[in-house]
């Protein structure tokens, strides 16, 4: 039983070969059939992002099971093998497990620490799950990979900070005004940064928003889809003193709000805090605007320059987060290996007791006049033996089962024993165990 | 007693500042809740300290220099733990406990010992009177920590520089209403210990007022709460200019008061003129 990944990503691919290795949801489950039927992988999943074509299967081989997934790639997406294969990487055992969890944290991605990708490898999983090519390492493995995933969110601030536009104004939102619940956004001009960016305020608590726009039909559809007002655009200014966020974004040509637009609103205000965003080029908003006492000005520069600082931020996380995968990699494989172990535990103590119980058998038949009682200790006698015999084997498999010899003591109790091959039915029962506990 | 428990406290207030100092380094959550148990803890021995400290003496621990710093401190890190339960911003420990701590190590350095009150002072008249200007002042304390938080956050946010203490620190909405409502306890405090303060002297002395250099300054420090109150209730002050003026105002309570413990030592110069009068 080994795992092996084969797959390509935005750094090892450029997009045309990318989209074309790419599976859509429907040639996904014929895929997946095809993968476990005919290429000689046990267990299977498909991974298909727009970044990224993973598959990672469960093989007896890593030299076979390599050849044979990159194979079963270009045949199922009718691309010439010997151009496929110089973009693909393979990652085997452990490195295979690593790259398995990094790609769930979001280390692997594009944007460092993008929440999406995991949403995307638990979906992979379940299509596996649907088409039955996920078996007991698949589960294992995915189940503690979303775990990995939701502790490194939770133990770094991997995805703490904002790397989007729109996001980052939501932060800086927050750190003026406690509660957004209780405010007013006005979008001044409804271009489409300036709704996702009202959207993602939504989401954070706004409940009031008014738009004004060249085109009052325009903003009437915006403010309609936000629960929102809308007002003309010759009076948005006089909507200002009510306005405790303002997200510009009008193609006008020259600033539309002034330092002297601001004096009557900021009177009638007092000190409470006006935040402004200007999402134009060019801008909209005079900067001198900043200068004016509780007013804070963004302009699009400026929230790139927070995104481009919270992402060295979340390059530093990433480094915990690397050393927090390590950890967790220990434990997943000492797992796998000692899956080799239990059943064979298991089918050695079966085999021991069925020659215990045919040669006590024999042993009764032969004595008379025992009690019920002189039987039950000759039983437990058998049993004990058994038991003594079995003890020391038993702790040699175990105790080796994270050592490099697990396979070596494994293989060797099997040949001695005739144990044969392990058993599916073994891993049925896991199987459900996991699904149980899960 | 007391004093083993007070070397705790100390010790604990101690360490506090150095986990919440890892935080701000290191941003690991953890340590903001580390920082807040131990500063907890330390409340919790520094609480223990008063009530061994009243147990001993017999009398309320709020008579002399000493135990007016300790009550300071105790009152400061008492209404930290209130902001945590209401607000939850433990970080704000990250001031306070340094605040305690500072304060402690002054009330080390004035006499502790529980000298036997003349017999005159020997009322609860000097304990609430000193209770009530005490709680005033540590409010006014955590109006100027609040204050200084929001020019620093404040700050960040208008030079677009988020970095430092920006990630660290809540809202300029939250900072400011927690100066505010600093001032707005404070302050009632501060009448009341003033007023307590002329009561006391008219029934030890037979005079409520007579302009000395303490009743003075709480006079002018009155007057300038009284104004930023003012500004802020009716003016609708709030943000940097309250800020500004709450950091101003504690800067001139602290120096009064600091002159006038030099220049005329603990009592603010009553002393002299009671035994003057009961000579």
């Amino acid at each position: 039983m080994n795992l092996i990944l084969v797959g390509l990503n935005h750094k090892s691919a450029p997009v045309e070969i990318r989209e074309k290795l790419s599976y859509d949801s429907e040639s996904l489950s014929s895929s997946l059939k095809d993968l476990i039927s005919n290429y000689g992988v046990s267990e299977g999943v498909i991974l298909s992002t727009c970044n990224r074509v993973e598959i990672i299967g469960v093989v007896d081989d890593l030299t076979k099971g390599a050849w044979e997934i990159k194979k079963f790639m270009a045949e199922s997406r009718s691309i010439a093998f010997d151009e496929l294969e110089e973009h693909l990487y393979v990652h085997t055992g452990e490195d295979a497990v690593r790259h398995i969890f990094r790609v769930s944290c979001g280390l692997d991605s594009m944007v460092m620490g993008e929440p999406q990708i995991l949403g995307q490898v638990k979906d992979a999983y379940a299509e596996a799950i649907h088409h039955k090519s996920a078996g007991v390492i698949i589960n294992r493995l995915y189940h503690k990979a979303f775990n990995v995933a939701k502790k490194v969110r939770t133990e770094t601030k991997i995805g703490a900070s904002a790397v989007s536009i729109s996001f980052a104004a939501v932060e800086l939102a927050r750190k003026i005004f406690q509660d957004l619940s209780g405010k007013r956004v006005m979008l001044v001009g409804a271009g489409e940064m300036a709704e996702l960016a009202a959207k993602h305020l939504l989401n954070s608590g706004v409940e009031d928003i008014i738009v004004a726009n060249r085109t009052l039909e325009r903003a009437e559809k915006l403010a309609g889809e936000f629960g929102g007002k809308a007002v003309l655009f010759s009076d948005f200014a006089s909507h200002l003193k009510d306005t405790d966020i303002v997200i510009a974004s009008t193609a006008s040509p020259k600033f539309i709000i002034k330092p002297d637009d601001l004096k009557s609103a900021l009177k009638v205000r007092g000190a409470k805090p006006m935040f402004f965003i200007d999402i134009s080029v060019p801008r909209n908003i005079d900067p001198r605007i900043n200068d004016l006492d509780s007013v804070y000005l963004y302009d699009i520069d400026d929230l790139q320059e927070v995104i481009a600082a919270n992402l060295k931020e979340r390059e530093k996380e990433a480094a915990e987060a690397e050393k927090l995968i390590l950890g967790e990699i220990d434990t997943f494989y000492t797992w796998v290996k000692s899956l080799d172990v239990v059943p064979t535990i298991v089918a050695l103590r079966e085999n021991l007791d069925k020659i215990r119980k045919n040669e006590l058998e024999k042993a009764l038949s032969q004595l008379n006049g025992l009690s019920e009682k002189d039987k039950k200790v000759i039983d437990s006698m058998t049993s004990a033996i058994v038991n003594k015999v079995m003890h020391r084997p038993v702790k040699h498999l175990k105790g080796n089962a994270s050592g490099v010899d697990s396979d070596f003591f494994v293989a060797a109790v099997r040949k001695l024993f005739d144990l044969g091959d392990i058993k599916i039915e073994n891993e049925a029962k896991e199987e459900d165990k996991e699904k149980v506990t899960s | 007693m007391s004093g083993a428990l007070f070397y705790i406290t100390a010790f604990l207030y101690l360490a506090a500042t150095f986990v919440f100092i890892a935080y701000l380094v290191s941003h690991k959550d953890v340590l903001v809740k580390a920082g807040w148990w131990v500063l907890f803890a330390g409340l919790c021995f520094h609480t223990l300290t008063l009530g061994a400290r009243w147990f001993e003496g017999g009398r309320l621990p709020i008579t002399n220099l000493h135990e007016s710093l300790s009550f300071l401190s105790w009152i400061s890190v008492l209404a930290y733990a209130v902001i945590v339960y209401k607000y939850g911003l433990k970080v704000i420990g990250a001031f306070v406990a340094p605040f305690a701590f500072v304060f402690i190590v002054v009330a080390f350095l004035v006499p502790a010992d529980m000298e036997p009150l003349r017999p005159m002072l020997d009322t609860y008249w000097l304990s609430v009177h000193i209770a009530l200007a005490v709680s005033g002042n540590a409010f006014f304390a955590l109006a100027f920590i609040f204050g200084l938080l929001y020019l620093v956050q404040n700050r960040h946010l208008k030079t677009h520089k988020l970095g430092g203490l920006y990630f660290a620190l809540p809202s300029l909405e939250v900072i400011d209403e927690l100066n505010y409502r600093c001032l707005s306890y404070g302050f009632p405090l501060l009448t009341l210990g003033i007023i307590s303060g002329a009561l006391w002297s008219q029934a030890l002395i037979g005079e409520y007022w007579m302009w000395k250099h303490r009743q003075v300054w709480s006079l002018i420090t009155w007057f300038l709460y009284a104004a930023l109150l003012h500004g802020r209730l009716i003016r609708g002050w709030r943000g940097k200019k309250s800020a500004v003026f709450s950091v101003a105002g504690f800067l001139v309570l602290l120096a009064s008061t600091l002159i006038i413990y030099l220049l005329l030592g603990e009592g603010h110069g009553f002393f002299n003129v009671m035994e003057d009068v009961t000579r």
